[in-house]
């Protein structure tokens, strides 16, 4: 069997290059066993990261061909044979070592969103919710971090604007937050303010990307800047608010 | 700018390829004034007829205008087209529509044209935080687009009768389609999605909630594909116009069973 | 070599190693309880191992069918443990679990919900009732995510993608850990009062095995080195089902939960071949027949429970036997039918990310075609042996919940047990390294001697001139375990196999890691091997004594469950001149316990308290 060509990128903060590699593929391979075979067998200190390999935590994000994908999810009978693969860091973020970066913005960022608050408990000690009110914040809670919607948001990506936007990733986690039946606490003031909603421009490129299927932009982000707009923008919702609610 | 291997820039260019092709075809045919009346099919660009200026070739009849003839003080510089009235409904809900939105950002300026490909370089990104924050006021948009759809559904009833005989042609199914389209679109808004529904927390809470997660589930199946919804009607729009049109103009002959 | 004084160095009074479930849990007790804790661990925060966990966690809330209870848990518990589980931990687990869930609930995990709105539950085997809190095929993440953003908030420190290198002691005592930075590879030392162990299992020495890279054994061999004892640890779970095709995700999990929610096992005569393996003490709450199976899917109360959904041991050693019986499906395994049972949008509904991974990874739609499965490494029931109510090892200081702590489970754990495990037990360690740290007079010192060495020992592997390499290093290892101590042993196989390790463990002293010590995979998976090697020993050794088939350990050369053994543990210490394996007598049972354990199933339906 002909060896299959990859491009990767070795370097660290200070500057890297791509290097060429040449290996064999079997059968079912993933791109996160290519990694692993080079590491084995060429190059012993090739750094990525990677940790369940089934898909599931979100771990080994990278760039393959330009495009954000888990490397454990990507096959390798997806490209032609004869074409050379090449394989980047999430370019987002900065760069540790090879395919490995620094996604601790995003620790932070998750740690400045007020947690859960919850309604007191039912008489009975219990809470109640029916499944079509938690269907919804269920599927932001598919959510495996993988960091990928950050690196594709070209707020972040492209304009840095790290300062005044949370990206998708916290935007769902907001969203998850905002429509929960049992949490007490008023978010959508911050989800503007703070959190940057109107920094998105709903180019949906992280729904694209995102491993899990979450309807980023439609399901999360778009819903989130309408309640902004409850709130902020709307004088019929204004009324209802403050002049009908205080009169009933 | 990108490491994509793939044909990326296809999507943005046949965007503006689109989009501009409606933009000019509308443009075009809102400034006309003429011919969008053929038998009893009135074109989608020109509903509803506020007045009419009856002098003009394939104009509809006078009964059709809500507000009678065509107004005195209507500047002599533009041409008396009853389409420059409305159309500008129809274009700010489809302006400020968050797919449309999407496209254009994409296509037109760029940020970014296509995921992970950099952005055009610009001074600073303010997103629709400063000059955009008028996109926020799409639902005031939507509340006439509904009214429209509407419209073009009775404009659609009406077609079906000539001189007072019912009928079927061509050109009536194109107008039923037409409203059928828009409606899709309209009622797959991600604005009517929200106002429905999408802003309660809690649907099974009583009847009422219970009903509105009804509606909101309906919606959101048209929502899923508002994309397709949004290109569909308005290719479709456009060549009623173009239809009834070229009707007018005797170009193409309508088929129907009135035998005309 | 670093001047000990120059050292990065952290002061706290607890602290825990691995950010799992358990860890996390006990990492938000201690800070409860206002001590100053931080939490260690190899990876980022939130991709633990836990986060692969899918089925659910197991707690007698009794939403579902409300005839369970508490001691119906526990009767489950032990008898899926061949008797050999801890009592009084078996009894604190059933007991507390639901609380455990409860709470977890309040801190926003979102649970699948029951018509009533209650948390729904599901089936799982060995379990009697729907017992399973979940969330569709992914209650690990719900899990993990909830006490990651519960617990950010509430001030412990965690010290990411670092690694514990080993423990250090004053004397008797826990005094502190050494570890580094996996970014710059940079060490630092952590001075504490307590350790809290919860760094999982080890699947990672088997070839085919369902755990991720970090599951290498870290918490028990440090464990050991400190002078701890492992117990049960020929006690190893396989998975009946793990993924066998394409070769690159064997052994990839499959959840039970498609057998919970209809899934059948069939070999390649198209035969339902679970009905012929039904263990005499199932037989009475077994289906016998597929219609009997079939109506207990659809709710029948008066129906048995379908064989696919016995104890994890009993389906893997079937299917084991099928697939050398000739019976198997192509690629070694045999099939998993669910297209056939359930309607293929319910199938997406409650098992996508099955749906997803066998699509995405086997080209094989689930809602179409049956799986090949064939058994995968999965669970160490045995591990750092533990006081059953602080989680104390016999080092003071030393705690470990979780999967590297062992008790709870005997001889085969039950599927969702493991979930509640970590929450139950991990609070506990919690509370006990609180009650600890309270009780102490004065702050343990550093012997900067055991630190050298530490560091020395890891710095040693990437200045070497020459040596072995560490990736083809844990590949011998790994087929050492898969050859000779896998899921059906004998005697020739396991003194093989300990012979094998002793190679392997020439070739571990003598690693070599190219490049420096900037996040360097092959440096860190050459600092694994140790521990990997440790463990792997501890298992063949106490497989080789134990002359029995129980549960997770099953013997071709002793193939029956003897009673004798039931009143044994396998006790594994460090000894002067290695690994010392004892027989340990157990504890009479508690006598209300036991009468529990042994009831009827009526007898106990409805008496909660």
């Amino acid at each position: 069997m002909a060896k299959r060509i990859f491009n990767i990128w070795r370097g660290d903060a200070t500057g890297g290059r791509f290097v060429e590699y040449h290996t064999d593929v079997d059968t079912g391979m993933v791109v996160l066993d290519v990694v692993h075979r080079i590491q084995a067998e060429q190059a012993g200190d090739l750094s990525c990261r990677w940790n369940c390999k089934a898909g599931k935590c979100g771990s080994c994000s990278m760039e393959i061909d330009g495009k954000p994908r888990l490397a454990c999810m990507t096959r390798m009978d997806t490209f032609s044979p004869s074409a050379t693969v090449t394989l980047q860091p999430l370019r987002a973020f900065p760069i540790l070592k090879d395919l490995v970066t620094d996604v601790s913005w995003n620790y932070q960022q998750n740690k400045r969103i007020p947690p859960f608050r919850p309604r007191p408990r039912d008489a009975d000690g219990r809470y109640r919710m029916q499944q079509i009110d938690v269907d919804r914040i269920q599927e932001f809670r598919k959510c495996i971090e993988c960091f990928m919607c950050q690196d594709v948001c070209h707020v972040l990506r492209d304009h840095s604007r790290f300062d005044t936007f949370v990206g998708p990733r916290f935007m769902i986690r907001l969203a998850s937050l905002a429509m929960h039946p049992l949490d007490a606490l008023d978010r959508i003031p911050a989800v503007r303010k703070e959190f940057g909603s109107g920094m998105c421009n709903i180019t949906k490129c992280c729904t694209e990307v995102c491993p899990e299927q979450i309807s980023i932009t439609d399901n999360g982000i778009i819903p989130l800047k309408e309640r902004v707009v409850d709130r902020f923008f709307d004088p019929l919702m204004w009324v209802k608010r403050n002049l009908l609610r205080r009169s009933a | 700018m990108t490491h994509r291997k793939d044909a990326w820039w296809i999507a943005p260019f046949l965007t503006v390829l689109g989009f501009g092709a409606f933009i000019v075809y509308t443009t075009w045919a809102a400034l006309q004034g003429e011919h969008y009346w053929y038998g009893s099919y009135l074109s989608p660009f020109y509903s509803p007829l506020l007045f009419i200026d009856s002098s003009a070739a394939g104009a509809a009849p006078l009964e059709h205008a809500w507000f009678g003839s065509w107004p005195t003080w209507w500047p002599a510089m533009l041409p008396s087209s009853p389409a420059l009235f409305i159309l500008m409904f129809p274009g700010v809900f489809r302006f400020t529509c968050y797919y449309y939105r999407k496209a254009y950002y994409r296509s037109f300026v760029g940020t970014p044209p296509a995921c992970a490909v950099g952005a055009l370089p610009r001074k600073s990104y303010l997103g629709e935080t400063a000059l955009l924050l008028f996109q926020n006021f799409h639902r005031y948009a939507l509340y006439p687009a509904i009214a429209f759809v509407f419209i073009l559904y009775y404009d659609a009833v009406l077609a079906f009768f000539h001189d007072g005989r019912f009928g079927i042609g061509v050109g009536t199914v194109i107008l039923l389609t037409n409203a059928t389209l828009l409606g899709c679109y309209t009622f797959g808004c991600h604005s009517f999605r929200h106002l429905v529904g999408g802003r309660l927390n809690c649907f099974s809470c009583d009847k009422q909630t219970q009903l509105r997660y009804g509606t909101w589930k309906r919606v959101s199946c048209l929502n899923e594909r508002h994309m397709m919804w949004a290109w569909i009607s308005l290719f479709w729009v456009g060549f009623s116009d173009l239809y009834v049109r070229l009707c007018s103009m005797g170009i193409i002959h309508d088929f129907n069973t009135w035998g005309f | 070599m670093v001047d000990i004084a120059e050292l990065q160095t952290f002061e706290h009074d607890v602290v825990v190693i691995g950010a799992g479930g358990a860890g996390l849990r006990a990492a938000i007790e201690c800070s409860r309880r206002g001590l100053n804790t931080a939490i260690v661990c190899k990876s980022l925060l939130g991709k633990a191992h836990t986060v692969m966990a899918e089925g659910g966690m197991a707690a007698a809330l009794g939403n579902v069918d409300p005839r369970d209870n508490w001691k119906i848990h526990f009767r489950d518990t032990m008898r899926g443990g061949k008797f050999l589980n801890q009592w009084r931990m078996a009894e604190l687990h059933a007991k507390e679990a639901p609380a455990r869930v409860n709470e977890l609930e309040e801190w926003g995990a979102v649970f699948d919900r029951a018509k009533n709105g209650l948390i729904s539950q599901r089936n799982f085997g060995g379990h009697r009732y729907p017992r399973l809190a979940h969330v569709g095929d992914r209650t690990g993440l719900e899990m993990i995510r909830t006490l990651q953003d519960y617990g950010i908030h509430q001030g412990f420190a965690v010290h990411m993608e670092c690694t514990a290198l080993d423990l250090l002691k004053d004397g008797e005592r826990i005094a502190g850990v050494v570890a580094y930075w996996r970014e710059n590879g940079r060490f630092l030392l952590l001075k504490t009062k307590a350790v809290i162990l919860a760094t999982g299992g080890a699947g990672k020495a088997w070839k085919v095995t369902s755990n991720s890279w970090e599951y290498t054994g870290d918490g028990l061999a440090m464990a050991y080195l400190a002078g701890a004892t492992l117990m049960d640890m020929e006690f190893v779970q396989f998975h009946p089902t793990g993924m066998v095709w394409p070769p690159s995700v064997r052994g990839t999990l499959v959840t039970e939960g498609v057998r919970g929610d209809g899934g059948i096992l069939l070999n390649n005569k198209h035969e339902r071949f679970m009905f012929n393996y039904i263990p005499e003490r199932f037989a009475p709450e077994t289906a016998s027949t597929e219609d009997e199976a079939r109506r207990w899917l659809q709710g029948d109360k008066e129906a048995r429970r379908p064989p696919e959904l016995l104890t994890r041991d009993v389906v893997a050693r079937a299917i084991t036997s099928e697939v050398k019986a000739g019976r198997g499906s192509p690629h070694g395994g045999v099939f998993l039918d669910i297209a056939s049972q359930v309607p293929a949008d319910m199938i997406k509904k409650k098992l996508p990310s099955m749906y997803h991974q066998f699509k995405e990874l086997a080209n094989v739609d689930i809602t179409k075609e049956a799986m090949e499965v064939g058994p995968t490494t999965h669970y160490f029931m045995g591990g750092v042996q533990v006081d059953h109510e602080s989680q104390q090892s016999v080092v003071p200081g030393l705690f470990a919940c979780g999967e590297c702590a062992a008790g709870l489970h005997g001889a085969n754990r039950l599927g969702g047990n493991s979930l509640s495990d970590l929450l139950v037990f991990g609070r506990r360690a919690g509370l006990g390294a609180a009650d600890y740290v309270a009780s102490m007079a004065s702050f343990p010192c550093i012997d900067e001697a055991q630190v050298r060495q530490s560091m020395r020992r890891a710095t040693d592997i990437l200045n070497r001139e020459s040596g072995a390499n560490p990736y083809l290093v844990h590949e011998a290892l790994q087929k050492v375990m898969n050859d000779g101590v896998g899921i059906v042993r004998s005697e020739a196989d396991l003194t093989a196999a300990l012979a094998g390790l002793e190679h392997v463990k020439r070739d571990v002293e003598r690693v070599k890691a190219d490049g420096a010590s900037q996040y360097n995979p092959g440096w860190h998976a050459a600092l694994d091997l140790r521990n990997l090697l440790i463990v792997s020993e501890a298992v063949a050794r106490a497989a080789l004594m134990r002359q029995e088939s129980r549960g997770g350990h099953s013997r071709v050369d002793h193939p029956n469950e003897e009673e004798v053994w039931g009143e044994y543990h396998i006790v594994i210490h460090q000894g002067r001149n290695g690994m010392d394996v004892e027989k340990v007598r157990r504890a009479e049972p508690p006598r209300e316990l036991a009468a529990i354990a042994y009831a009827t199933l009526e007898s106990l339906e409805g008496s909660n308290g």
